[in-house]
């Protein structure tokens, strides 16, 4: 059996193992380590967690905006998350022209009917928050520059999406974000 | 430093052998903490607190620097962000509580520690140094904890902060002007709060630092024991590791279950319930107590309710008030002497029957007696029992343990620490040291195998 240098010392060479192999000291160091190993996980995790969303951030997930007093060409900004929202009241023009390119060659391929909800095809809800690196785009207020394509410039890196809020030209890698919404009157989106 | 037997790091691989060229980190480990550090081989559980201590230091900075992260320094809404703590972020009861729950436990800690030195006078020489920068730890760390129980901006909270700045509005001429100056204002503000925030953070780094010094300075002389005779050969220690880090993590096992008893079953048990209600300049709740572990020094505060004059003139010469803070921090000052005021050259209480009467049947009761006055409202018989008390504190340390330890006859030492353990230095079962293979050194019992080797039972 086990010696009591066996931890320090090099083992006495007569010294017979049992025949399963293992020893009593080799199980309580298992145990031992194991335990603290346990242990260690257990105090880890919320250590980590205490740094993601506190349940205050999380509660204001959700944002109503009134849509109803936006004219045909206007966006307004709101507010979901701490980040910006535009939501903006396409003229019949602009769907006109979001629909004809629809087919267009895009980085990110999407119909004016996907980033819409159905009989509301001029109400586009986006997050003001460049897909490249997260500045807020202009076009949303007016006489700023609305970029090549007529929908949003990005000023920091020149992405340019178009009507739709696509991406068309420029580093940004996907179309400007639709958050989940829906309507939940004739005048009233709830996003979130 | 360290003794002659110390077994010598040799890095084995290639690596090991590169690290420790250029910077001999895991060098310093093995002699500090592991195989390479002899340590007496007859230590009891009272050894195991400073290890303790330290693991509730780093438990103190990992909790503290998590609530940081979500606390805010303001009287508008630091009392609403320990509730946003408690409520909203994951695990922020958990991290809260382990935090104030591991003040009182540092504190246990820490008074066992002490407690250990007093008892078998770990002060003397050669370790003077050691008990020294302990005693500036445990200062430092009173500091820390007062400060931290500001923070959360409760009744208990502002009102501690009152009354302890108010001790330094005791000191004549300079008092008041250095009481404003404290706190930034004349009451506790934002302003004390937020010093009392950026220090709070500040001075756990420090003690870290105190706490480098004390081991440094430990590791020269290398630890006491229960005999108090020094180490004579290498038979009177074993390596630290496995030994000392196994018994330590068992310590550390039962601490841990007790720990998270009190975090996870009675997490406000040592709290007080007042401080659940936000700050309020304008109302003093009906008893002011400091947390538990301060309640010793706060009853020798209380004890002095009469002015010193000189008799029959009526000239005053300190006031009541000053005499408390004077004797609050000279309760403690006063063991920055002990190393000088303890004369006997025997440091183990075992072998000093007067001393051992004196710790058992005087001092401790006393400790019992302070820390209950202290806790207790401010009337008689506590008052009475709290000067009592405070009487025999320094009277113990300044009267009696340096005539004691002229005039007591120690019982006789043994000659070595082998000698302490085994009843002989040179008995069978006993072993010359431990060299490269400890088991080789061990004597035959009698009947045993003939190759030496002994059988622990299994």
């Amino acid at each position: 059996m086990a010696s009591t240098g066996a931890s320090v010392g090099a083992e006495p060479p007569e010294v017979k193992d049992g025949d399963e192999g293992v020893r009593r000291r080799d199980w309580i160091h298992v145990a031992a380590l194991g335990t603290a190993g346990v242990g260690g996980i257990a105090v880890l995790l919320p250590a980590v967690s205490q740094m993601a969303p506190s349940k205050d951030v999380l509660a204001e997930s959700t944002t109503d905006v009134d849509v109803s007093a936006i004219q045909p060409g206007q966006s307004i900004k709101a507010v979901f998350r701490k980040q910006p929202l535009f939501v903006k009241r396409l003229t019949p023009e602009e769907v006109a022209e979001a629909k004809a390119d629809d087919a267009a060659n895009m980085r990110d391929p999407q119909t004016l009917a996907e980033r819409t909800t159905e009989g509301n095809e001029d109400i586009l809800v986006t997050m003001g928050v460049c897909t490249h690196l997260g500045c807020v785009p202009l076009g949303a207020a007016e006489g700023e520059n609305k970029g090549e394509f007529g929908g949003y410039f990005c000023p920091c890196h020149g992405s340019h999406y178009d009507v739709a809020g696509r991406i068309r030209k420029g580093p940004a890698p996907t179309n400007l974000e639709v958050p989940e919404y829906s309507f939940t009157s004739e005048s009233t989106i709830r996003v979130g | 430093m360290s003794f002659a037997w110390a077994k010598q790091y040799e890095p084995k691989s290639a690596f090991t052998k590169w690290v420790d060229e250029k910077l001999p980190l895991p060098r310093l480990v093995y002699n500090a903490v592991g195989a390479g550090y002899p340590v007496p081989r007859n230590l009891n559980y009272m050894w195991n607190f400073g290890v303790l201590a330290g693991f509730c230091l780093v438990l103190q900075i990992v909790t503290g620097v998590i609530l940081a992260m979500h606390y805010a320094a303001n009287t508008e809404v630091a009392f609403g962000t320990v509730e946003h703590i408690m409520r909203n972020v994951n695990y922020g009861w958990m991290m809260r509580y382990a935090h104030a729950n591991g003040a009182s436990f540092f504190f246990i800690v820490i008074y066992l520690h002490i407690f250990r030195g007093l008892y078998y006078s770990s002060y003397k020489a050669p370790r003077e140094m050691i008990w020294l920068l302990g005693v500036v730890i445990f200062l430092l760390m009173m500091a820390t904890a007062f400060m931290g129980y500001v923070l959360p901006w409760g009744q208990m909270s502002f009102w501690g902060a009152k009354v302890i700045t108010g001790l330094f509005g005791a000191i004549p001429f300079i008092g008041e002007p250095l009481q404003i100056w404290l706190l930034g204002g004349f009451a506790p503000d934002n302003a004390a709060l937020n010093r009392f925030f950026s220090l709070h953070f500040l001075l756990p780094f420090v003690i870290a630092g105190v706490v480098i010094l004390h081991i440094w300075a430990l590791h020269i002389p290398g630890s006491s024991n229960p005999t108090g005779v020094e180490v004579k050969k290498e038979s009177d220690t074993i390596p630290f590791h496995p030994y000392y880090t196994s018994k330590d993590g068992f310590g550390l096992g039962v601490f841990l279950i007790l720990f998270t008893f009190m975090v996870f079953f009675l997490p406000n048990m040592l709290g007080h319930p007042d401080n659940y209600i936000e700050a309020n300049p304008l109302s003093t709740p009906a008893l002011i107590v400091p947390e538990w572990y301060f309640l010793p020094f706060y009853a020798i505060l209380r004890a002095f309710t009469a002015d010193l004059t000189i008799p029959f003139t009526g000239i005053v010469l300190i006031e009541a008030k000053l005499l408390g803070v004077i004797a609050m921090f000279g309760s403690i000052l006063v063991w920055f002497f002990l190393p000088w005021l303890d004369k006997s050259p025997v440091r183990s209480g075992h072998y000093r029957p007067m001393f051992k009467k004196f710790f058992w049947f005087g001092l401790i009761p006393c400790m019992a007696l302070l820390t209950y006055v202290g806790g207790a409202p401010a009337e008689e018989p506590y008052v009475l029992l709290s000067q009592i008390a405070t009487a025999y504190y320094f009277l113990h340390f300044l009267v009696i343990l340096p005539i004691v330890s002229q005039i007591e006859v120690p019982k006789p030492l043994p000659y070595s620490i082998t000698e302490a353990v085994l009843g002989s230095d040179d008995k069978p079962g006993g072993t010359d040291g431990g060299g490269e293979n400890p088991q080789a050194a061990v004597k035959p019992l009698p009947g045993s195998d003939p190759d030496g080797s002994l059988q622990p039972a299994e």
